[in-house]
């Protein structure tokens, strides 16, 4: 079992979130011309880093906030949690 | 070669079989080979196999970086079908079927297989006309397919939950009565023997660290035993194809992620083919030791760890007490975890890359193991001819730009977020 610490509702057992995916993929621009390998890029294509990632997780058996997780994929490690308007280094 | 008979079994066991020959060598990489697969899993060994066996091309080397059939050939259910909608897989898989078939006889190594049959329950009716629709699509690509109702389910099955008051009440059924399972180490072996012996370099313990790429075309690789020439290289690493592609500066529609399975203590015979629960994703089946083999969900989160974590375990082994409750009373023997490359639509992808030589099989998501002929077939053809087979034509990578997905399960795009 990993254990998130929500920065809203504090040290969470794994089960009570759902997984978001690479918080890295920004949505393009709205109202701007993009091309369709910017969009593919958005959709479809994802780095998948060994190593540490930094995640989406929602709370979604708590607080029901999205959250940033930064946490080793090899180890399973979590090294840091962030509220999801963070803006993450 | 010394071919494997009952003969030579007979004739071995008068020296207490000391002097049987090596199943394959353990060679030195050379300076150049003209194909390099990466990847000694049972793709990587299958597309060897038929490079040298069906394109005549044997100075051929396989790169792994652990030791041959340690991934996910090694931890897989065993679980072999084509009971697929779409053209694209159905056919590619019953071509495969073909194949499992003559696979003892072709590679004289005796891989088990056994066509027990597959069934997938339905819990609903609407489940039951998505499954007749299903099995339309599978008999019109010449696919066995048989619809079941609750009777006929329960004459093949009895040990399952019939009772009335259950949650998911048992409708009927999909079967594919030619599925089966096979004994996975021996298909990863098997084609390693034959492979080895057309002259093939398995060379394990062996980290490609990177590519040797100029003006858009592929010379070679460079390795942790050294640098490889190599006209043409095919990457055959499953879980791991993220991280070979950043070296190649290529961001694919892939995540990695890990899928558990595990098998219960040993009993005695009590199931005789695959049984996959339809309200929810559990699947078992009874090996030829009598163990249990169980498997359902990922995790559900990217990770290369190739260990999971009890939550996930716990969900789908109580889906698997729903579906069969005699299970409750069994003791859990061993559990494991593989690394995944989930696709984005939950297809394959088999094709060339925007680099001239070199060759992307990869994407297989939870299904890898049955492919694995078929998959060395195409994949040897697409690297041999220098473009691909009919049969993988629809396995594109670029089908992610243009919109063909191939989406069996209608589920759409992170088909492990439910």
């Amino acid at each position: 079992m990993l254990y998130i610490k929500c920065p809203h509702c504090g040290m969470r057992p794994q089960i009570e979130f759902s997984y978001g995916g690479d918080a890295s993929v920004k949505r393009p621009e709205l109202n701007k011309e993009i091309s369709d390998q910017e969009w593919d890029n958005f959709v479809y294509n994802r780095k998948s880093l060994r190593g540490k990632h930094l995640e989406l997780w929602q709370h979604i058996s708590g607080c029901r906030q999205w959250i940033k997780v930064e946490r080793d994929t090899a180890t399973h490690e979590i090294f840091k949690t962030f509220k999801a308007e963070e803006e993450v280094a | 070669m010394q071919k494997y008979s009952i003969f030579n079994l007979v004739k071995n066991a008068f020296s207490n079989h000391q002097n049987w020959d090596l199943a394959w060598k353990d060679p030195e990489p050379k300076e150049e080979y003209d194909v390099v697969i990466i990847g000694g899993g049972g793709h990587g060994l299958a597309t060897a196999y038929y490079l040298a066996k069906e394109h005549k091309i044997t100075k051929v080397a396989i790169i792994e970086k652990g030791w041959i059939g340690g991934g996910n050939v090694g931890r897989n259910t065993t679980i072999i079908r084509s009971n697929y909608m779409y053209d694209e897989n159905g056919l590619f898989s019953e071509f495969g079927m073909d194949l499992w078939r003559k696979m003892s006889q072709d590679l004289n190594y005796n891989v088990m297989f056994s066509p027990r049959g597959i069934i997938n329950l339905a819990h609903s009716d609407a489940q039951m006309n998505a499954y007749a629709r299903r099995g339309n699509s599978m008999r019109l690509n010449g696919i066995d397919a048989v619809l079941l109702n609750r009777e006929q389910v329960k004459e093949i099955i009895p040990m399952a939950d019939f009772s009335e008051n259950v949650r998911f009440p048992i409708f009927g059924g999909l079967m594919q009565p030619s599925a089966g399972t096979a004994r996975h180490d021996a298909v990863a072996w098997g084609y390693a023997r034959q492979a080895d012996d057309m002259g093939v370099d398995i060379i394990q313990n062996c980290e490609v660290i990177g590519f040797d790429v100029s003006a858009g075309k592929i010379n070679g690789i460079r390795t942790s035993r050294g640098n490889i020439k190599a006209k043409k290289v095919g990457l055959c690493v499953a879980g791991s194809t993220n991280i070979l592609a950043e070296k190649l500066n290529m961001t694919l529609p892939i995540e990695t992620h890990l899928l558990q399975a595990c098998v219960s203590e040993p009993v005695k015979p009590v199931l005789d083919s695959v049984v996959t629960f339809g309200a929810g994703h559990f699947y078992i089946s009874q090996s030829d030791k009598g163990e249990m083999v169980m498997g359902g969900d990922l995790d559900g989160y990217n990770s290369y760890a190739q260990r999971g974590n009890l939550p996930t375990l716990q969900h789908v082994l109580t889906e698997g007490i729903a579906m069969m409750p005699f299970l409750s009373k069994l003791k859990m023997l061993r559990t494991w975890g593989g690394i995944m490359d989930m696709s984005m639509d939950g297809s394959p992808i088999i094709d060339k890359t925007h680099i001239d030589g070199l060759y992307l099989n990869c994407g297989w998501c939870y299904g890898g193991f049955k492919a694995t002929p078929a998959s060395g077939w195409t994949f040897a053809h697409t690297i041999a001819q220098d473009r691909v087979h009919e049969l993988n034509a629809g396995y594109s990578l670029n089908r992610f730009n243009t919109g063909h997905l191939i989406d069996e399960k209608g589920l759409g795009t992170k088909t492990w977020i439910s």
